[in-house]
């Protein structure tokens, strides 16, 4: 709270940065304009708050690092990785988008709530291999639009998010339930970061029951949409769930 | 040690390669324009430490000054066509899996014989970084096997890096760029101000209401700043220790645990989590930036709901 008085000027940030993404203006404009305007409106001066994005950049650079596979992906598809990993999923009778992306989100959380969170992703195995995988179960259903094929690759993707996100605090060494439990012992509350992450578990089950639910609808309605053809039975899910 | 020095000047030098390529690439009316936002890039990862905070304040406009006016085209690095790739696909079969996997595979063997085997105390890796490290000797692994079995030019990695790269574009920086507008709306005191704002929506009394304004709080907070680890610091102190945990008697692992949670429904709505949402729609080549949001926002919203749920039924049991 500070000494300083409350004023709501830099929350004109906050609206810059909505309105920007609304009428979908260039993002890395959006967020300068909205970064040096709050820095301004809560007192700093032009270089300082040049200098406080600056050092804050410098700060995050570790995001920039995981681009480094880019070129062994480049590569592999250079070779066909993307058409290999379609045409194995062609091959597998009873393959469909759904079943497919649900049993990426079981690895997904799995892997995360074991602290391998950083070993897949959407440079490292959505774009070479689940989305294209996804993509042609879809079209072993019926004939696929771009536009829908569009909407397989996002749930692909979105299927990574949702398995991350939801598994990762599961795992008991990881930033987020560090800083819990950080912000938790300033204020006297004293917890151990197992018992953080044993209450992350109802969470994760939730996830996995409303996206898994969400995924196999997906195939229910391509399938109705699409030429109707092999019609998919019921997935066992036992065996899967986390 | 090995550490984030060394990694970052392997992406440095990625960077920096593909700068320079993208300078001599005619096909690319704006070359100049990628070459000085990737060589931008390069100078971050490679000198960043030493040009000062105002040094890299500069770089940061320079991004999104080249980026935001259209500056930065798109390359045609050479590659094989569609059809060669049919054929390349039939004729290697289900080999070509092997050198996709060794990049996690390696991470993920890395960091379980790190942590769970004597290796870790060797001490020769930064603490807490493992995985990064063995990222990075996954890719440089990876490229030995391709360089050994397909015999690719000298030059393709850096080429096919610059190709993807270039499809993805400035969304590749913006990540970086959100992260560094949240640490200035923190030293700008918006969280204090959100907070005082949730506080004031609450109804007296209702134990209830109090954990559905606290969890849509993180949830729209979270929206806002991109990430939940901004907006837990504030909605704890606003909402969750005084009034949740030490007012009405909630457990303190509970509402800690699942409001951060609550909060990550948020990211899955929110294109200020661009490293999530919107670079996988640049990467994945979708018509509609927001595709990936559109898909996840049902779940999100679900989620939020059986979040609260959660919230209310176990921290108050």
């Amino acid at each position: 709270m500070g000494p300083r008085p409350m004023t709501y000027l830099p929350l004109l940030g906050i609206l810059i940065v909505v309105a920007g993404f609304a009428l979908r203006l260039n993002p890395m404009l959006v967020v300068t304009v909205a970064g040096l305007a709050t820095g301004m409106l809560a007192g700093m001066s032009l270089p300082e708050v040049i200098a406080a994005f600056g050092k804050a950049f410098n700060d995050n650079r570790i995001i920039a690092i995981v681009w480094i596979v880019l070129p062994v992906i480049g590569l592999l598809e250079r070779h066909g990785l993307q058409q290999r990993a379609a045409a194995l999923i062609r091959s597998m009778r009873g393959a469909t988008t759904g079943r497919l992306l649900l049993l990426y989100l079981a690895y997904r959380q799995i892997t995360a709530a074991i602290g391998l969170h950083s070993t897949a992703g959407h440079a490292q195995t959505v774009r070479p291999l689940v989305a294209p995988m996804a993509v042609a179960a879809a079209q072993a259903q019926g004939p696929l639009p771009p536009k829908d094929a569009d909407k397989v690759k996002a749930m692909a993707a979105a299927t990574d998010n949702v398995g991350l996100f939801f598994g990762e605090d599961v795992f008991f060494a990881i930033g987020s339930i560090v800083l819990i439990q950080q912000v938790l012992s300033t204020y006297g509350h004293d917890l151990t970061p197992l018992q953080l992450a044993l209450w992350a578990i109802p969470s994760a089950i939730a996830a996995f029951v409303i996206h898994g639910g969400r995924l196999l609808l997906f195939d229910r309605r391509s399938s109705r949409s699409g030429a109707g053809a092999n019609a998919p039975s019921p997935l066992p899910v036992d065996g899967v769930s986390p | 040690m090995i550490g984030l020095p060394l990694l970052y000047m392997l992406a440095g030098a990625l960077f920096g390669a593909v700068a320079l390529r993208s300078a001599f690439d005619r096909t690319n009316r704006k070359r100049l324009g990628n070459a000085a936002f990737w060589g931008l890039m390069a100078l971050s990862l490679l000198a960043g430490d030493a040009i000062g905070d105002f040094g890299n304040g500069l770089i940061v406009l320079g991004l999104a000054g080249l980026a935001g006016f259209g500056l930065v085209g798109r390359g045609a690095p050479a590659t094989t066509s569609e059809a060669e790739r049919e054929v390349l696909s039939l004729r290697l079969g289900n080999r070509l899996f092997l050198p996709a996997l060794i990049i996690p595979v390696t991470a993920m063997l890395g960091t379980l014989a790190w942590n769970y085997t004597p290796l870790g105390e060797a001490g020769w890796i930064e603490p807490k970084r493992e995985t990064y490290v063995f990222l990075a000797l996954g890719v440089v692994l990876a490229l030995g096997a391709i360089f050994v079995w397909l015999r690719p030019p000298l030059l393709a990695p850096v080429e096919e890096g610059r190709r993807l790269l270039d499809a993805i574009g400035w969304a590749a920086v913006l990540p970086q760029m959100l992260a560094a507008l949240g640490a200035v709306f923190a030293a700008a005191g918006v969280g204090d101000i959100v907070g005082s704002i949730a506080r004031a929506a609450i109804p007296e009394g209702s134990v209830f209401l109090t954990v559905v304004v606290f969890a849509m709080g993180m949830a729209l907070f979270t929206m806002v700043m991109g990430n939940a680890f901004a907006a837990f610091p504030v909605m704890a102190a606003a909402i969750g220790v005084p009034l949740l945990i030490e007012d009405y008697g909630g457990d303190a692992a509970v509402i800690g645990a699942v409001g951060m949670l609550a909060g990550f429904c948020g990211t899955l709505l929110t294109p200020m989590a661009a490293n999530f949402n919107l670079v996988p729609a640049a990467l994945l080549e979708l018509k509609d930036q927001y595709g990936v949001i559109r898909a996840q926002a049902p779940t999100a919203l679900l989620l939020l709901g059986a979040n609260i749920a959660i919230l209310w039924l176990a921290a108050f049991r």
